[in-house]
């Protein structure tokens, strides 16, 4: 006798768990797709922490 | 725990019973008139700003015909019509319809003001307020001009889409929001000609309940008659163009025809063949409202490809 006999249950379950997971999936990549098209859209950004900017150099020679 | 309740699963829901918290149905018009209001506008949105604010909409719109489940599970429980849906059928609990139209209202709004810009957020916002609020706790239950209120949140979505993109409301998006408006009650009101024993049983005061079928006739008329120069004046905005306006011209004539048939005739007459008219001019309804977004789309299609 199979012990493991699959109820119709856990396929609705499964269903709605998997249908949860891809949502969530799907916002986070949405998200990810959001915040790059946002940040390229305030065009290039400079970043220099622990060097100094090259302009700066510049204007001291 | 009982024994009962070990094969008690037949009531629990599946991810579809979810979902039909959101009506996908009513929020396919919804995805499409947003993403026509979002097309036609002057300016541009990054593709994936675009597809984000279309989502977010149809969420806002999803979340809010999620609480009007919560609120109206009694009549949609009385209803022939709305008793399979999820809450009256006992699948999913008045409660999580709530936590999730909540929820989603939030998310969308907030989404909706991040990805685009907070005038579309702040409509959103109205628009759930008012399908939810307005509408169903308010209007609903108390008026017969529920649906010719009512439908203003329904004709919302165009007007999203295009302020999303260009941040301000211009009368393109007005003339869009007013064909929706304009085309709700005579949609609803041949609904209800030949649905009335369903509204009867529900208590819900639709014109065919509190002031008969003959003054529901003259109004789908009068509002068919109001309706052609609003559908017909926004071919002469900028995003009209000679397909939507010969396209508008033509299926106005044919729904004003088909409202002077359905005025026309008496009851008896709807009867004796049980309501065929009415069911046409309803089934057209659907089909004219698809087809005026879908004229939009083809103008501005043969605008981009240079043919016009």
């Amino acid at each position: 006798m199979a012990l493991k006999a699959e109820h119709e249950i856990h396929k609705r379950r499964f269903s709605r768990n998997m249908g949860v997971g891809l949502a969530l999936v799907g916002f986070a990549a949405l998200m990810f797709g959001l915040s790059v098209v946002k940040v390229q859209s305030i065009g290039a950004v400079q970043g220099f922490d622990h060097v100094l900017r090259p302009e700066l150099l510049e204007k001291s020679k | 725990m009982t024994d009962a309740n070990l094969t008690d699963f037949d009531n629990e829901a599946s991810f579809g019973d979810y979902f039909a918290l959101l009506k996908p149905r009513v929020m396919s018009l919804v995805i499409f008139t947003a993403l026509v209001g979002i097309l036609v506008a002057p300016t541009t949105l990054h593709p994936i700003e675009a597809l984000s604010a279309i989502l977010f909409i149809a969420i806002g719109a999803g979340a809010s015909g999620a609480l009007n489940m919560w609120w109206d599970a009694d009549i949609d429980a009385v209803m022939v019509r709305t008793s399979k849906r999820s809450v009256p059928a006992g699948k999913v609990q008045p409660g999580e319809a709530l936590a999730i139209g909540l929820a989603l209202s939030g998310m969308s709004v907030i989404m909706l003001g991040l990805a685009t810009n907070w005038l579309a957020a702040g409509l959103l916002a109205f628009t759930i307020f008012f399908y939810a609020v307005v509408y169903t706790m308010w209007l609903k239950r108390w008026t017969p001009q529920n649906i010719v209120i009512g439908g203003a949140a329904g004709a919302f979505p165009p007007m999203i889409g295009w302020v999303a993109v260009t941040g301000s409301i211009s009368v393109e998006s007005v003339l869009m929001f007013a064909l929706i408006f304009m085309w709700t009650p005579p949609h609803f009101w041949a609904l209800a000609l030949f649905l009335r024993k369903d509204y009867d049983n529900a208590g819900v005061p639709m014109l065919t309940v509190t002031h008969g079928r003959r003054v529901t006739r003259n109004h789908i008329l009068i509002y068919t008659l109001l309706l052609a120069p609003v559908a017909v004046g926004l071919g002469f905005t900028s995003v009209g163009g000679p397909v939507y306006l010969a396209g508008a011209v033509l299926m106005n004539a044919w729904f004003v025809k088909g409202a002077f048939e359905i005025w026309r005739r008496d009851e008896d007459m709807a009867e004796a063949d049980r309501y065929k008219t009415e069911k046409a001019f309803f089934k057209f309804s659907i089909f004219y409202l698809f087809l005026h977004f879908g004229a939009i789309l083809v103008d501005l299609t043969l605008r981009g490809l240079g043919v016009l």
